[in-house]
This record gives C-alpha cells, structure tokens and sequence, in this order.
C-alpha cells in the first residue's frame, strides 16, 4: 500500500519536470499560435548538453542548469528568425510543418553524431529517508530546480516590462506595436524562452535516466499531454498538469509493460482532446 | 405576415461580461430589420448565436418553425440562413467564381455543381462581380471583397440573410450602390437582419429597428420611433444627462 | 465523370500511365521495373496524402499506417485464407477505409497541430498493437511462402503482375484526384482548406467531409500496401509503419506543390530519384533525414506552393492543362 504512495509522491516530483517542459510548450503557443513540433529535439539537445558538460568539460552536475537556460535561449532566438518568423501570419499548416522540418533537422543531426546508443550521466546526491522509504536525491532535487525555474517564469511573465510586452503582444500583436511595443523582436523572445524552458528540462531528466537521441519523442508527447490537460496557453495549468501526469505514470506504470506507456499516453491525450477542448483546468479562456 | 425568425430570451456570457441579456425580437418574411446599438453593444454575438457559431447559454432561436439553438453552423447554413460577415472572409485561394459555387452548392438547395456554377454565375453578375469571376479572391479590391462576401451568402438562396456591417468602409458612392443593392435583395423575397453603423442607411432600409445596448434590448419600433426615443440618444452619446 | 475525359489532362496521365506500365515489359528490364515500381507507390501515397494536406488542409504525419495495415490484412488473407492477391489487396483496401473511416470521425474533431500529433500516435499505437498480434506473426511478422505466387503463375510472372496493378493502382490515384478536385466533395475540400470556419457557415458539412476525405485518402495507399509486400514477400512491424516513410510522404507532396494534381506525383518521382543518388554518394541514412527536412524547411518558407505553385504562378496557363 504504502509502496503505492512512495511511487506517487516520486511520480509528483518527476512530474514537475515534466510541467516545465510542457510549460514551454505552451508559451509558445499562447504567445504566437506555434506548436512547436522540434520541443522533442530541444529536450534532447538539453540531455546531451548535460552529458558534454559534466563528462567532457567535468563541469559540476547542477552548474549545467544555468548554461542550458542561456543556450536554450540562444537558440530558441535563432530558431525563430530563422525558421518560424516567416510563417507566423500563414496558415497553421506551415509553421506545424516548418518546426517539424526543424525537428527533422536535429534528430537527423544528433542521430549522425550521437547514434541511437543510450547515454548516462553519472549524478550523486543523497536520498531522503521518510517513513522508512528512500527518496531519491535527484529525483527531489530535480523538482526543487523545476519548481524554482517556474517560480522565475511567473516573475519573468508577470513582473518585469518585459513580460508585460509578451502578454502584450500575446494578447493583441497589432495594438502592441500601435504602442510601440517591437512584436517580432518580443516574439523571438517568447521564443527563446520556451525553448530554454524545453532545453533544461532535458538537463534535469538527463540526471535522472539515461537517454538516447530518440528519447525526446516520447517527453514531447508526454509534454502535449500535459498541454492538453492543463489547457492550451496557460502555464500554470501546465505545471499542474505535468504533476497530474507524474501522478497518473506513478500509479500505473508499475502494472504496465514499458512499451506501452507511450500509447496509454497517447489516448490519453487523444481522449482528453476530444472530451475536454478547453483543458481540464480551464483556468483562462481559450 | 408569417414569423421566419424568433429568439427567445438569448443570454451569453463570456468569463466575467455578460455579452448578451435576455434579448427577446422576431423577424417576419420579407422584411429589413435593423439591428443597432453602441459598440460592444452585443450584435455581433447575437449574431452569432443565432446563425451556430457560438452556443447560447439560455434561450432559444426558431427558424422557419424549427428549433435551431445550439446547432452546427452548417446545418443552420443548409435550413436557409445565411451571413455576410463584418470581417470578410473570401476563400482566398479560390476563385471569385469558386467562392460563390461554395455558397451554392452547399446552400439550402444543396444543389449539384453544374447548376451550382449557373446559380453562382448569375448572382456574381448581379452584384457586378461578373468581370472578375477568373481572379483568385484575394486579388479583389475591399469593396470587391464585401461584394464577394455578399454574393456568396446570396448564392446559397437563403430566406434569411445576416447582414454585419457591409457598408463599413465604402465611400458614399459605393455605400449608396450597397443601399440598392440591399433593397434588390429584399425584393427577390429574402428576409434581411443587418447590423448597421451608418444611421441614413438603417433609417432608409428598415422597417423595423431593434436597439442593443451593453448586451440588453434597449428599444424596438419604426425608424422615426427609435429616432426620437431619448433612451437610444443617450445610450449613442453615454450621459442621458445632455439631452435635458 | 464524362466531364472528367472532356480535358486534357486525364488523357495526358493515362499515356504515361500506360508507357510507364509497357516500357519496362516490353524491354524486359527487371532493374528498371524495380525502380519504377518503388516510384509507384510513392506516387500512390503523396497523392493520396495530397488529399488530405493540399485539399482539406489537414497534415496526415501518420499517413503510412493505411499502407503498413493494407499490407498486413492483404498478406494475412493471401497467407492464412490463401486468397489471390488482387482480392486481398482490394478488400484490404475496403477494411482499412472503413477503419479510417470510423477513426476519422473522432480524430478529425482535434484542431491542426493535435490532428497531426494524433496521427503520428494512431500510427504508433497501431505498430505497437501490431508488435503483440501473435495472428499477425507479432513481432516477426508474416512471411509469404513461395506458392503463394502459385496463382499468378510462379515468382517472375508474379511480379510483373504486381507491377501491372501497382501502376494501374497510380493511374487510379491520379485520375481519382482529378476527379475529386472537380466535384462537389472537392469543392468543400478546398473550402475547408483554405478556411473551416467560413465553410461551415456557407454550409459545407465538414465533420462528415473531413472523415471522407481521410477515408478516401486511405484506400489506395492500403491497396498498394497490399501488392508492394506481396512483391516484397514479407512484412514486419517496423518496416510497415515507418514514420520515416510517412514523413518523406509529406516532403513529396509540398515539393511537388501541395493542392495540385500532379505536383504530389512529380514530387514523389523527383525525391525518389535524390534519394537514390543520395545513397549512393552520403550512405548515410541519417543524412537523409537532414536533407529531407532542410528541403522541407525550404520550401515551407520560401515556395510553400512547391514546384506545381511555382510553375502556375509564372506560367498561368499551364494550370489549365495540367491542373
């Protein structure tokens, strides 16, 4: 009985991760009506990123997670001039099929350089003893960070003039610029920010479990269902999602062989999409 | 003069406003009925909930003695009904002509293509589209845009027509074309509800005038009534106060 | 129909339909029907995908689950049944529309971007079922024994029946989105394509046209899914769903010109015909997979109506011909 518990509360922790994750996928969406179909390949290059610090470089484990915020940006800057800039006014068709391509790209990329070969990083940190079970460390600490991340997210959305021209632009993009706001230059930034909040959040899975080039397929997936579960646009439905999901993968994954997962996952997603358009908590308006 | 249209006490909120309050009117065939108020005053949404694009959440709307509430939009499109919207939205990668073949063929008489294309060929010219019918819709000027949007929705042969502000943004020359054209309308036995901002036009077309404000129905009566109605004055200039 | 043949282009597709059908027979060049063959059935999905992305507006990445399950259903009636491939592929065809058919009035509720991840899960999920169906030969798959070519008179003869039909299949796919384009179901298509909502509103039932146009687009690919791992003489799970396969579908249709009659087919020929040469010169497949989507970044961004929206656009009256 008890084990049930102790998988629960394991499954809350790593799905805060998860929430992070989804939370970047969703701004960027709310912000510029773009699924981002590369957040797959973004998590992996997260994971990666972690990998070639701490073994290459002998970075310290947990110092990775500033620098994958900061590449992630970078990247999710460039990513966005280069790629969905054009297509932002087209119809959805084009940008779901210019992120994808993206995420040809780097899969493709990572697959030439990396193979599929799964990849560890070695992370010690003591466990938590509570009740006579064992916490794992990272397990704990990872959701610390997440929770931190999300914490600055909030601030960065809702208290700097920064966040305000995004929820300015996201709100309405031309009476922004009639304000004067530079919409495709916030756009970009709104960008940069999902994709660091993609990017680290593979940092953090990183230090849990191993991974390959092909992993980010199925944290992207787990990424819209927590989407669609928290609704579409709002992070902090997001990040409630994601433990719900965590909650949800704690209690049944015990009874169900791996493989599986994904496609429990999936018509999940599928059900949830089709009953409950809006998100199960629909806390804004679609 | 038999009812074609009649909402029944539609309400519709969304989040904290409440969009729409118990609007209660009828429509008789054969008639213009003008539908005005502030902006922000509702139309639009009532609009939209009679012709299925938004669901209300009281309330009812028979059309042609059937219950309509809260059904598809393209099942309401296919009973008769049919809109010109205010943002006009032509299908752009289609033909001029194409665009009034859709209306056609999926209108009331559902018709197969080869009549659907006669149908939407005459309308077209009618509305004097017919030296265009070869350019892709997005080629066309504003006003050609507004023409188009008319002439598809007419192409379905509906028996009631929405109008949302189809003479926003035209010159007076095009505006007093649009006023004729609305009135030729009318006579070939369409039923009209338009939303309207331009004031000579409203008061010259409708019979009946139906006045919204902040979601409620504030007056109804002839133009000259609701012209003289100090309530509808000062729900337009916002302080009830200047008219003492 | 009869106003179909009235035109030009239906004739035009039929003589080269028929040239790719006798040249290599005539010749006997069993190199050149292979290439051809594999040609084919790219032409078959790309514009039965086409259907789907250049019409109503939909992106179908989980596309090549009609050709995995028309191959499963096909070999398993030709294995177990010992059906003839011709009546196999067919009602292959039939089952795995009719399935389509059903899924598709539930997924084609989702919007844009989740109808695409929806397919790609549909087709995950049915490989992942697949993998478990002992009936099916689970993970193994089915394997042909020789005297299943008994009634197409031995191996040889065989495959060039199969060729006959596979191109007869093309010809189909062709003609049918001729066809389609020019009617009234078309018609809505393309309305819902270029804006659901105000095609809802003028009238066109789009539930009911969305899951049609999914259905019809499922046919074909499983018929030809049936006859290619006929040819091949096995099917796997993994070789029959290949997302791979699925997303160089898509690339074939938007190089070729997405919306177009023949671009999806000219598409499918011009990448295959690259991705020979690329083999040949990277070998490396993973490369393929980077050309493939710095194409598709290509020509999203800069000719998103592909080579056919190219060429109509500078040559106007080209589309009246061709379509």
């Amino acid at each position: 009985m008890s084990g049930i518990l102790a998988s629960v509360v394991d499954g809350v922790l790593v799905g805060s991760i998860y929430g992070l994750a989804a939370m970047g996928l969703t701004l960027i969406w709310g912000v510029m009506r773009v699924i981002n179909l590369a957040h797959g390949a973004i998590i992996v290059l997260g994971m990666f990123l972690l990998y070639f610090l701490a073994t290459a470089a002998g970075f310290p484990i947990y110092g990775a997670i500033p620098v994958a915020i900061g590449i992630g940006f970078v990247f999710g800057v460039a990513l966005y001039w280069i790629a969905v800039h054009r297509v932002i006014g087209q119809p959805e068709l084009m940008s779901l099929l210019a992120t994808f391509a993206v995420n040809m790209i780097l899969i493709g990329l990572g697959t030439a350089l990396w193979s599929t070969s799964p990849y560890n990083v070695p992370v010690r940190v003591p466990g938590l003893r509570v009740a006579g079970y064992t916490f794992t460390g990272t397990h704990i600490l990872a959701a610390v960070i997440a929770a931190v991340i999300a914490g600055a997210l909030y601030l960065l959305v809702y208290h700097t003039r920064i966040g305000k021209a995004i929820r300015a632009v996201a709100s309405n993009r031309d009476a922004a610029e009639l304000v004067g706001i530079p919409s495709a230059q916030i756009l970009s930034l709104a960008f940069g920010v999902g994709v660091a909040l993609a990017s680290v959040s593979g940092t953090l899975i990183a230090t849990l479990f191993p991974f390959t080039v092909l992993s980010g397929e199925a944290y992207q997936l787990k990424s819209f269902v927590v989407t669609v579960l928290g609704g579409l646009g709002n992070p902090a439905g997001a990040l409630l999602g994601g433990v719900a999901l965590g909650l949800i993968e704690g209690l049944t994954t015990p009874f169900m062989p791996v493989d599986w997962v994904p496609v429990v996952e999936f018509a999940l997603f599928v059900l949830c999409l089709i009953t409950f358009p809006r998100g199960i908590f629909a806390f804004t308006k679609a | 003069m038999t009812v074609l249209l009649e909402v029944t006490r539609l309400n519709k909120r969304f989040g904290g406003v409440q969009a729409v309050n118990d609007v209660s009117f009828a429509v008789d065939e054969g008639q213009i009925i003008g539908l005005i108020g502030p902006n922000g005053a509702g139309k639009s949404t009532v609009f939209n909930l009679i012709n299925g694009i938004s669901e209300p959440d009281l309330g009812q709307v028979v059309f042609g003695g059937r219950d309509i509430t809260g059904r598809p939009a393209y099942r309401i499109a296919r009973a008769g009904l049919a809109r010109a919207h205010q943002i006009v939205q032509p299908l752009h990668g289609l033909s001029v002509l194409d665009n009034c073949v859709v209306g056609a063929c999926f209108g009331r008489e559902n018709l197969a293509l080869p009549q659907a294309q006669e149908i939407a060929r005459e309308v077209a010219d009618r509305l004097g589209l017919g030296d265009r019918l070869e350019l892709p819709a997005s080629a066309l000027t504003t006003a050609g845009k507004k023409r188009l949007e008319l002439a598809r929705a007419l192409a379905a042969r509906p028996r009631l027509l929405l109008l949302d502000e189809v003479l926003a943004g035209l010159n007076p020359t095009e505006t007093d074309r649009m006023i004729e054209t609305v009135q030729r309308i009318r006579a070939s036995g369409v039923t009209i509800l338009m939303i309207e901002h331009i004031m000579r036009a409203v008061m010259s077309l409708s019979d009946r005038i139906i006045v919204l404000n902040l979601g409620s129905k504030l007056a109804e009566g002839s133009p000259q009534q609701i012209a003289n109605d100090p309530t509808v004055i000062a729900a337009y200039l916002g302080d009830s106060k200047l008219i003492h | 129909m009869k106003l179909v043949w009235r035109r030009p282009f239906p004739w035009i597709i039929t003589v080269v339909a028929l040239a790719f059908a006798l040249v290599p027979y005539v010749t006997n060049d069993v190199q050149l029907r292979e290439s051809l063959i594999l040609a084919a059935v790219y032409i078959v999905l790309a514009s039965n995908l086409n259907l789907m992305i250049g019409y109503a507006g939909y992106v179908n990445f989980g596309n090549i689950v009609f050709f995995g399950l028309g191959g499963y259903f096909c070999l398993f009636m030709v294995n177990a049944w010992r059906w003839n491939v011709l009546s196999a592929s067919l009602a292959s065809g039939v089952i795995v529309s009719a399935l389509a058919l059903l899924f598709g009035l539930g997924i084609l509720r989702l919007r844009g971007a989740f109808f695409a991840l929806a397919t790609i899960g549909v087709n995950a999920a049915i490989q992942q079922l697949v993998t478990n169906f002992e009936p099916w030969g689970g993970a193994t798959g089915i394997y042909l024994s020789l005297d299943a070519y008994g009634p197409l008179g031995g191996p040889r003869q065989a495959l060039w029946t199969v060729y006959l039909l596979v191109v007869a299949a093309t010809l189909a796919s062709l003609l049918s989105s001729y066809a389609i384009k020019r009617s009234k179901f078309g018609l809505g298509l393309l309305a819902i394509g270029q804006n659901e909502s105000a095609a809802a509103v003028l009238g066109v039932p789009t539930p009911l046209y969305k899951a049609l146009a999914y259905s019809v687009s499922a046919f074909l690919p499983a018929v030809v899914g049936g006859l290619y791992f006929y040819k091949t003489g096995i099917i796997e799970p993994s070789g029959a769903f290949s997302l791979s396969l699925s997303i160089e579908a898509i690339v074939m249709v938007m190089l070729g010109g997405q919306g177009t009659v023949i671009g999806p087919a000219l598409g499918a020929f011009l990448y295959e015909e690259m991705r020979r040469f690329l083999l040949t010169a990277a070998a490396f497949s993973n490369f393929q997979l980077v050309i493939a989507g710095a194409l598709l970044l290509t020509i999203v961004l800069f000719v998103p109506g592909g080579l056919m929206g190219f060429v109509y656009r500078r040559w106007p009256r080209t589309q009246k011909a061709l379509e």
